[in-house]
């Protein structure tokens, strides 16, 4: 099916006016809803997009002007909320983070793009994903500071060279990119994923924090640090430039030396 | 329907309703209701940091910390709540440390500390170090920790729950709070939350204005529920702007910028906030520095092709501050505008930012049914709470001590509430009917106005008419603009029919509360003809404390989307600070 603008427009009033400089986007979504489609399929349309434009505004202009039932999911629309991970082009990117001029060649008036809901979760819908597997994997690597003993009166003392230890996985905004980008969890999905460690990396290496072990332990297991094979699509997918594959081999190498 | 029961039920997971959950988990049985996944709130935005007197790099104490928030709020504070929130303010730091948060650390090892806009040493003579911070991601390491936090308690969340109504049983002393109705969105059922108390820590309602900083989610769903409700609102006309959004796109630059040394200039490069605040210049409180900014636009002062924006220089801070102390923003520049704060001063521009009104509560997050009582088992914290302790104008980092310390309160309250009663009030009759007759009207085939167009006007006319200057004329025509809109929302159409994940309907739901809210904003700016904080009226320049020294309180009268706005006043609460003119 395609549809267009054009198409569509008559009975609920005139579209937004096509700014100037607008180019022709083609817009290819991979579509899915359970209450009436029996299989996957691709949807295709044609909008006016600025160079400048995120590719959320895009599936804004669709979901608002063309077909109200296209389903993703979206909120702060600039990277921090992790909500809007999706499969661009190919690879996993959110679509507030993505600016159509970094797709278009120079000079070009009209490109491609698609977009499909990233892999290795279940689809509820279009775009919109069962985070709920994902989030368990978050949850089962004791994802918070585990202390033991009487708690200071004031903050915990903690030099600075020790806080910057594991400053790159405390930025992880839990938006599944680099997860759903490893191919040993598209097929493997009991693996705890790469996001999990990621928090993981975060604690063990916090000077502050005891349970090391424990989270080891977890790690060691058969779906745990093991399954990685170093493919680096991870690091390539977040959004928030966390050395991922990094964080899972220091993991690895704690694991191997008994030693954070 | 589904039926549940619980002690407490907390609508929202964002910084306050994770912080009222933690406590309230712990003492009673507890279900949180949040529209998004709880990592997904507004609280990971916010960037700057936040104040406590720790005194961890410099001389401060908690009582300059209440003068700031009092004078910031331009004397429209309840004194004894700012008060209870600098002290508490301490602790509030102290526990997110415990919690794990990885705060900024000073060459001791102690909780690091910058400046920020209106925090000041003294009763004003200086800019203080008091926001304690993590790089400029304040805001995610504290909605990631309460998070984490939550899950070490096995807090139980119900994700993707829209809360559509809560139920109010009458009783002989007046109103009592009794539950939630939330509509599924993975299933489009309507499920009936009984509970013995209710706390509301849903955020703010950016999405009443086209450059805002908020979140698309933002649409004040908890405010609309209440004021639906016949319940008040509480000073609705102060909307604040925040001085530094990416020009064009609101998205946030953190004022922790200027904290640091960065500086607004207009198109000359001239230093222009030494005009307008000679003492401490770039780090005056929010309200101030947006007008500034605005009248160099104005007066053709304004940078770029069309001089309608000022520029933030940071490239005297050099590329290792930046990446280290700043890295977000510097990044959202480079993706956004293609700007480099490295080498190239930034185009920004005020952006809606954060209500200063909202649901009126006490210092205990017990929810105001008028200016003396309350309504039982209903509270609520956070940017939909007005307790007042921001009175006019929030000054920067005080919201998300705000969360902390008011959401820590009414979850401790709504717990030891709800321990207080051996059984649950009867629910009132039918509590699903107003939602299943909402649902079904929005669904229902009556019109074909276009969500998105009535949207995109109402931001039109509020960011044209009722943003950082407003003036009789300009309101009246977003009253006149608002109320024209609210009648065409009756002729909706929502194309998506059917029940699973269903945004369209969403949004359309979403609208409704947007242009009541709008409409409430709108009326109060009208309705106060003075200039205090961030409410300035070209019309009448001058704060006016023999009139308007007073909070607002907004009822809606009558039933549906055209309903009347009956309004009323509640005195302000003063306890040592006498209001002084505000200079900077």
């Amino acid at each position: 099916m395609t549809a267009t603008a054009e198409t569509t427009a008559g009975s609920r009033g005139s579209l937004p006016p096509v700014p100037d400089g607008a180019v022709t986007v083609t817009v290819k979504i991979r579509r899915f809803n359970p209450e009436i489609d029996d299989e996957p399929r691709w949807d295709s349309f044609d909008i006016p997009a600025l160079p400048s434009d995120r590719v959320l505004n895009l599936l804004h202009h669709i979901k608002w002007y063309v077909d109200g039932t296209l389903t993703f999911r979206r909120s702060c629309a600039h990277g921090i909320c992790g909500s809007d991970a999706m499969r661009i082009n190919g690879v996993n990117r959110l679509a507030c983070k993505v600016l159509l001029k970094d797709l278009l060649e120079k000079g070009d008036k009209h490109t491609t793009i698609t977009i499909e809901p990233i892999k290795g979760l279940p689809v509820h819908k279009d775009l919109l994903v069962d985070m709920e597997p994902f989030f368990e994997a978050f949850r089962a690597v004791k994802p918070y500071l585990v202390t033991y003993g009487n708690e200071p009166t004031r903050e915990r003392i903690q030099s600075a060279a020790d806080r910057e230890r594991f400053d790159d996985t405390t930025k992880c905004i839990l938006c599944a990119c680099c997860t759903t980008s490893c191919p040993v969890y598209w097929t493997e999905g009991s693996y705890f994923g790469p996001a999990a460690i990621v928090n993981a990396h975060r604690f063990i290496f916090d000077s502050r924090d005891e349970g090391a072990e424990e989270r080891l332990d977890i790690l060691n297991d058969i779906d745990g640090v093991w399954r990685c094979r170093t493919t680096f699509n991870c690091t390539d997918a977040c959004p928030r430039g966390i050395q991922v594959t990094k964080a899972i081999q220091e993991v690895k190498r704690a694991l191997l030396f008994k030693r954070v | 329907m589904q039926f549940h029961k619980y002690d407490v039920v907390i609508i929202g997971a964002g910084g306050a309703g994770m912080r009222a959950a933690i406590e309230s988990g712990q003492r009673a049985r507890t279900a949180v209701l949040t529209k998004l996944y709880p990592t997904r709130s507004h609280t990971g935005a916010a960037q700057g940091g936040m104040c406590a007197a720790l005194a961890n790099v410099e001389e401060d104490n908690w009582e300059w910390h209440t003068f700031d928030t009092i004078k910031g709020g331009d004397y429209l504070v309840d004194q004894d709540a700012a008060e209870i929130m600098a002290k508490e303010a301490i602790d509030a730091v102290l526990d997110l440390e415990k919690m794990g948060l990885p705060f900024n650390r000073t060459p001791e090892g102690k909780i690091d500390q910058r400046r920020f806009g209106g925090h000041t040493r003294n009763h004003g003579e200086a800019a203080v170090r008091r926001a304690c911070y993590a790089a400029d991601r304040t805001g995610h390491m504290i909605l990631q920790t309460l998070y984490q936090n939550c899950v070490k308690h096995g807090i139980e969340f119900f994700n993707e729950f829209y809360v559509l109504d809560i139920c109010l049983t009458e009783t002989e002393n007046g109103p009592v709070c009794t539950g939630a109705v939330a509509y599924e969105l993975a299933t489009g059922e309507i499920h009936v939350f009984q509970a013995k108390s209710v706390v509301f820590a849903t955020g703010g309602f950016g999405k009443v204005f086209k450059t805002t900083s908020n979140a698309h989610t933002l649409t004040g769903d908890g405010m609309g529920i209440v004021f639906r409700k016949g319940l008040p609102l509480e000073d609705m006309e102060f909307y604040q702007f925040h001085p530094t959004g990416l020009a064009g796109l609101g998205i946030l630059l953190t004022e922790g910028a200027r904290g640091e040394g960065a500086i607004l200039r207009n198109a000359s490069g001239e230093r222009f906030m030494e005009r307008y605040a000679p003492t401490i210049k770039d780090l005056a409180p929010r309200d101030i520095v947006a007008r500034s900014m605005a009248l160099e636009v104005l007066e053709g002062r304004g940078a770029g092709p069309n001089k309608d924006y000022v520029l933030l220089d940071c490239t005297h801070l050099g590329a290792e501050v930046l990446e280290t102390k700043l890295p977000d923003i510097t990044e959202f520049a480079r993706t956004y505008l293609a700007v480099d704060p490295v080498v190239e001063p930034v185009p920004v521009y005020p952006t809606a930012h954060y209500a200063m009104g909202g649901i009126p509560t006490n210092i205990h997050g017990e929810v105001l049914r008028d200016n003396d009582n309350v309504v039982p088992g209903l509270y609520a914290a956070g940017e939909c709470a007005c307790v007042s302790v921001h009175g006019a104008n929030r000054l920067g980092t005080n919201s998300l001590l705000d969360i902390n310390v008011f959401g820590r309160r009414a979850g401790i309250a709504a717990a030891e509430y709800a321990l207080s009663r051996d059984e649950h009030v009867e629910l009132p009759e039918n509590p699903a009917a107003s939602v299943e007759a909402q649902v079904a009207l929005a669904l229902s085939e009556h019109g074909q106005e276009r969500v998105a167009d009535i949207r995109t006007e109402l931001q039109a006319t509020m960011d044209a008419n009722a943003s950082v200057y407003r003036t009789e004329d300009t309101l009246k025509t977003a009253l006149h603009d608002v109320q024209a809109l609210k009648e065409r929302y009756a002729h909706i159409s929502v194309q998506d029919k059917g029940k699973r994940f269903n945004t369209d309907l969403l949004e359309a739901v979403e609208l409704g509360f947007l242009l009541e809210l709008a409409e409430v904003l709108v009326h109060g700016a009208l309705a106060r003809k003075e200039s205090r904080g961030g409410h300035a009226r070209e019309d009448y320049p001058n704060r006016d404390d023999t009139n308007f020294m007073r909070h607002s309180m907004f009822y809606k009268q009558g039933e549906g989307l055209a309903a009347d706005i009956r309004m009323d006043f509640k005195p302000v609460t003063f306890t040592r600070y006498k209001p002084m003119e505000r200079k900077y």
